[in-house]
């Protein structure tokens, strides 16, 4: 049970996100947290299910949603999730320069992900007049579609920081973990897409 | 509290100690400290609404300010002085319980109390800003949402942030236990409090987020324009009493497993006994945790919700009662043929037992749907529930306090004024809360600022009146215990009960790295097994080396102010906007200081060998 860790060790073990005490820590108490988020969107999720038909003389969800543009975010943020396990991936070979590589890859993506959800939500607030105060629908549409949405640009300041923290020193058991666990995150905003891609936008429009 | 500290440095650098500290064991006396405080103007919350109720038509408070004292009262007996008070206890004795050096988390650990604080500090800035919320503790949209003025937005606000600590030290506490363990610490070695602790660890992690957006949806509605709870926009005020719920049920079990675990230890301790029926009282308090998510709608059977749902969540409800039964069983069993001693810590123990089997009786009597129509909103409920968070939760924390206070503080706190202590608080419980039961059999409704006379609820209102009064005494003479036990020098060796876990291995207080050496768990209680083969000490598992620390933060400290401005500039900004520069200016303070955080890298220290070597003491 020693804390101790050397920082730049010449063979990193396996694996390096939790060969240490404070990994381990990282790891688990990560996993944790993300099943706390897991009840914060469920509690959305219950919320906006429950509203979503409450939507008063404005739109619908079916007269508002439109599969196209929500389907290239999918693809989007689907490819990202899978950029990011080629970039954990070559974090376990030691290999910092592609690891930066696929996470800068991932930030992109994500970042393409955000701004077609800033173009949704313009486009609905300007083109058809459906805000966050139209109706209860409205609010609830707009808090669990943004509250992923904060999560997503959350996520994207934490790996950019990482990267950029981390770009002249290389990887170690020190910065290992924390690089491990924002992929961990990235991943369940990922999960987290494809439940309010069907529960909102497929359900909304054929359900 | 530790005066000997005091002695050496000056008042400030004692000061930016405890602000800046990241050892568990100080955050321990912070949380007590702040918890205790909060405890106090509850208190006085309390005896302002006994005093308004203690003769019919009484206009010592107007009725306006009866609601926010209702309120507050609640408010703060839960989230700012019972749940703080044991995450004290927990900081103080879990790490010792399982051999560990540090918690997982130690700046995390930080950051929670700080969090903790600064939203309880938001919370009761209410008082003197306009006056405090208003809404009952459960703030039931659609009287949350109309509620005027800024009293629920500070409750909104104070509770997002102190809450977000709370998620902190349950995802601290869970990792903790699992990943820190001293070698030959099985999960089934472990000592009872630190089971409950894990549990209600999982029980915050999995509640707390649900209140996180219930009050989140209750700020978009009063201070952004949303419907959520407003029916003419199309929404559902039944939403928020499912939220609040399903993260309120939980709560009560967040705080009083916590105290099956004290009592468990309290009782083998002092009945010189191991704890009867260990493995049962493991299962017992897993299945609490679990069945304690599956009833929260026995708070809403007479929302409408339907025979079928009722009925489902009756039984869940009553089904609560066998765990719970299984427990009053092994610590009666546990004190059967036991050498028992009866010290203030025991009292409050034995005074549970009784106290706490009422208050579950009334709980099966509320859980049959049926007959809740008729208990429903009367001072029935409130004398159940204080029967099991006060006859629960304080007299556990009061025997913990006891118990533990050596192992803390070095000093044992006087025993005369301890059974003084509980004699007064336990005839003016029994007095103010007893009575309550018939008063709400007669008719007596709750949260209602007056009754009127000659309806048979004179007597009764006086009787209880009068008893927290004791109650209050009794709080007192508890202080002045402290105060005298802190000024005075009597010191105390580590194992001043002749207890059986790890924490009465090491020296009172511990030293801040809480073990020199690791020890090895051959058993449960596994002092006790060393004792009885003849060891004063545990074995050591490893030999004496360097200990990593990790470095004290004034982050945490800057983090949670920041959001306590931002959360002033969100309440405002309702009234004018240009009080969005305290969200820019508060939000960037705290995300200012979490990119420091995340770019500048905590490596901590060591303590080395040779220094541990010399006894550093």
């Amino acid at each position: 049970m020693s804390h101790d860790h050397s920082l730049n060790p010449e063979v990193m073990p396996e694996n390096p996100e939790k060969a240490t005490l404070e990994g381990k820590n990282k790891f688990l108490g990560f996993w944790f947290f993300l099943g706390g988020e897991t009840v914060l969107f469920a509690s959305l999720f219950g919320t906006y299910l429950a509203l979503k038909g409450s939507n008063g003389s404005g739109p619908t969800a079916e007269e508002l949603f439109g599969l196209e543009l929500v389907f290239i975010m999918t693809m989007l943020l689907l490819t990202s999730s899978l950029t990011s396990v080629y970039a954990m991936y070559h974090m376990k070979n030691n290999d910092f320069g592609k690891m930066q590589l696929w996470l800068g890859i991932t930030v992109l993506l994500g970042l393409g992900f955000l701004g077609c959800e800033l173009y949704e939500f313009y486009h609905y607030i300007h083109g058809e007049d459906f805000t966050f105060r139209s109706s209860a629908f409205g609010s609830a549409f707009y808090t669990l579609v943004g509250f992923h949405g904060g999560h997503v640009a959350f996520g994207l300041l934490w790996i950019t920081t990482l990267m950029v923290r981390n770009a002249k020193r290389g990887l170690n058991l020190y910065n290992a973990p924390k690089f491990y666990i924002a992929s961990l995150y990235w991943h369940f905003i990922d999960v987290v897409w494809v439940f309010i891609f069907t529960v909102v936008y497929l359900i909304g429009k054929v359900g | 509290m530790s005066t000997a500290v005091t002695h050496k440095k000056g008042f400030g650098a004692f000061l930016w100690d405890y602000i800046t500290t990241v050892d568990h064991k100080k955050i321990a006396h912070l949380y007590l400290i702040a918890g205790g405080l909060f405890f106090l103007i509850g208190g006085l919350e309390a005896m302002l609404i006994r005093i308004q109720l203690i003769k019919p038509a009484n206009d010592f408070v107007s009725a306006g300010f009866y609601n926010e004292i209702l309120t507050m009262h609640g408010t703060t007996m839960i989230f700012l002085a019972a749940m703080p008070i044991i995450f004290g206890l927990m900081n103080a004795v879990v790490p010792l319980q399982i051999g560990a050096r540090d918690v997982a988390f130690p700046f995390l650990n930080s950051l929670g109390f700080w969090l903790f604080l600064f939203g309880g500090l938001l919370l009761n800035a209410s008082w003197f800003l306009g006056g405090a919320p208003d809404a009952g503790w459960t703030a039931y949209a659609p009287l949350s949402t109309t509620s005027p003025g800024h009293g629920v937005d500070f409750y909104i606000l104070g509770l997002q942030i102190s809450g977000a600590g709370t998620l902190m030290g349950g995802i601290n506490f869970l990792v903790t236990i699992i990943n820190m363990r001293a070698p030959g610490m099985t999960y089934m070695r472990m000592p009872l409090f630190t089971w409950t602790i894990f549990v209600t660890s999982v029980l915050i992690l999995f509640a707390f987020p649900a209140l996180t957006v219930g009050l989140f949806l209750l700020m978009f509605d009063r201070m952004f324009g949303s419907g959520f709870f407003d029916p003419t926009m199309g929404g559902n005020s039944v939403i928020w009493e499912h939220l609040f719920w399903i993260f309120g049920h939980p709560e009560v079990y967040i705080l009083i497993l916590p105290v099956f675990g004290v009592f468990s230890e309290v009782m083998s301790t002092f009945a010189k006994k191991r704890l009867f029926g260990y493995t049962a009282m493991v299962f017992a308090t897993v299945l609490i945790g679990f069945l304690g998510f599956m009833v929260w709608a026995h708070h809403m059977f007479t929302v409408g919700l339907g025979p079928a749902a009722n009925s489902i969540f009756a039984v869940a409800t009553m089904a609560i009662a066998v765990p719970t039964g299984i427990k009053i069983f092994n610590w009666l069993l546990t004190l059967w043929g036991g050498n028992i001693t009866v010290n203030s810590a025991m009292l409050w123990s034995l005074g549970f037992l009784p106290t706490f089997t009422i208050g579950g009786t009334t709980g099966v009597m509320l859980a049959a749907a049926a007959a809740d129509y008729q208990y429903h909103d009367s001072y029935f409920v409130v004398a159940h529930f204080h029967y099991v968070i006060v006859g629960g939760v304080v007299f556990g924390i009061f025997a913990a306090l006891h118990y533990w206070w050596p192992k803390m503080f070095g000093k044992i706190l006087n025993e005369k004024l301890g059974k003084l202590t509980f004699w007064l608080f336990f005839i003016g419980f029994h007095l103010t809360f007893f009575i309550q039961h018939f008063l709400g059999l007669m008719g007596m409704p709750r949260r209602y600022w007056v009754f009127l006379p000659d309806q048979g609820l004179d007597t009764g209102n006086l009787i209880s009146t009068i008893g927290a009064f004791f109650m209050a005494a009794g709080t007192i003479v508890f202080l002045i215990n402290v105060i005298s036990t802190s000024v005075k020098k009597q010191e105390v060796a580590g194992d001043p009960w002749d207890g059986r876990t790890l924490e009465w291995s090491i020296p009172s207080p511990p030293e801040h790295y809480n073990f020199k050496q690791l020890p090895l768990v051959r058993g449960l209680d596994p002092l006790w097994v060393e004792k009885t083969e003849g060891r004063k000490e545990m074995t050591p598992a490893e030999p004496l080396g360097d200990i990593h620390m990790p470095n004290n933060s004034i982050l945490p400290f800057v983090m949670s102010l920041g959001f306590f401005i931002a959360g002033f500039g969100f309440i405002y900004q309702v009234d004018d906007l240009s009080w969005l520069t305290a969200v820019f200016v508060g939000m960037g303070i705290a995300l200012g200081a979490m990119f420091v955080r995340s770019v500048k890298d905590d490596l901590g220290y060591h303590i080395h060998k040779e220094d541990l070597e010399k006894g550093a003491k």
